[in-house]
């Protein structure tokens, strides 16, 4: 019985961390402002991006040579959008309120690769701006 | 029985992992500042190596393994409540209340070895491996108790310090994972070796993992807002 009662607290507890533990990553990037290059690279108006464009600004990002050190910062966002697309099938009918911030979660998820995105065409920008001056 | 290629990957993983906080706290000048959290990795690579050199000596199965294993585990969560413990001072520092937190500390260290010394008193006539599950089951679950009570604290208080409200939700999965494990691992006695052995290696990973991206990437200056974080502000 105690086991049981341990174990529904423990893995409620599991989700409340795990998820904040997600959205201190994904929010961190909030605080960045797009560069108007990278907007119309992508063809966003406005400031909020549709989560439903989180593949394929994952694949633009992959595209860009210069990668830089945020592989596993991906890897952990592009794993909790999975988690997110998971919940959206278990909640859909059940929950109609949790669609809602679902849809908050995978924007936010979306924005934090369009700035990762950005990064990276800065950097390999500065890289291709350095090659030429050596040229 | 033998270590397999994925024990030895999260071995080495675990042991690299630790040394690398305690590097990366150095390296940031902030190893002091960090002391239970650096003492706690130091002695979790001792641990890693211990085992690994008994496991080589005497084999995965034998009794000085398994004793070595099981008493390192628990010795290692009760030193994690003085990380606790260190991050509730952090947390209240600015009250000076670290007098009342030093007490705190002493109390739970205090009912800790009590609630131990009775359940090994009570159980000493069959110190099984059922024992040592209940045993971890519940020094976990009063990790997770702890923190929780720290995190509503970080929300109360509006700590926005993004290194700290990171370090606390990563203890947090940290404690909560293996609580639930444990539990599981005492409710079903059979998932032990096909599915629950599986997913106790993620589980240590994932705290040095997640203290390791911590130290790296978010500085010392880095604010958040904590209440953004919860899963009523996403709700709403």
């Amino acid at each position: 019985m105690i086991a049981a009662l341990i174990c529904v607290i423990s893995f409620c507890a599991l989700l409340q961390f795990g998820f904040s533990s997600s959205r201190s990553v994904v929010a961190a990037s909030r605080e960045t402002a797009l560069s108007d290059q990278v907007r119309r690279a992508i063809g966003i108006v406005g400031k909020q991006i549709d989560g439903g464009e989180f593949a394929r600004l994952l694949q633009l990002a992959g595209l860009c040579p210069v990668q830089g050190a945020d592989r596993l910062e991906i890897s952990m966002v592009r794993a909790y959008h999975g988690l997110l697309r998971c919940l959206e099938i278990a909640a859909r009918g059940v929950v109609p309120r949790a669609a809602e911030w679902i849809e908050e979660e995978r924007q936010n998820c979306a924005y934090f690769v369009a700035v990762a995105l950005d990064r990276r065409i800065a950097n390999s920008r500065g890289l291709l701006a350095a090659q030429m001056a050596g040229i | 029985m033998t270590l397999s290629p994925y024990d030895y990957c999260f071995w080495l993983l675990g042991f690299l992992l630790d040394v690398y906080v305690v590097v990366c706290t150095i390296a940031r000048k902030s190893f002091l500042r960090y002391l239970p959290l650096n003492l706690y990795m130091l002695g979790t690579a001792a641990s890693e190596s211990v085992g690994y050199l008994l496991t080589h000596k005497y084999g995965l199965n034998s009794t000085q393994y398994m004793y070595f294993y099981y008493y390192s585990e628990s010795l290692l969560c009760v030193f994690l409540y003085f990380v606790i413990m260190g991050f509730y001072k952090e947390v209240f520092e600015e009250m000076n209340v670290s007098k009342y937190v030093r007490t705190a500390t002493l109390l739970v260290l205090a009912c800790t070895m009590l609630f131990s010394y009775v359940i090994v008193r009570h159980n000493q006539a069959h110190l099984t491996s059922r024992f040592v599950v209940a045993l971890g089951q519940n020094l976990y679950f009063v990790g997770v108790a702890l923190t929780y009570l720290l995190w509503v604290a970080l929300l109360k208080l509006r700590e926005t310090r993004a290194r700290l409200v990171q370090l606390v939700l990563a203890l947090g999965v940290y404690f909560s994972a293996l609580a639930a494990i444990y539990a599981l691992r005492n409710l079903f006695p059979s998932l032990e070796t096909p599915v629950l052995k599986f997913l106790i290696p993620w589980a240590g990973a994932w705290l040095p993992l997640a203290w390791a991206y911590t130290f790296t990437k978010v500085s010392e200056d880095a604010r958040l807002a904590p209440s953004r974080l919860t899963l009523g502000a996403a709700a709403r």
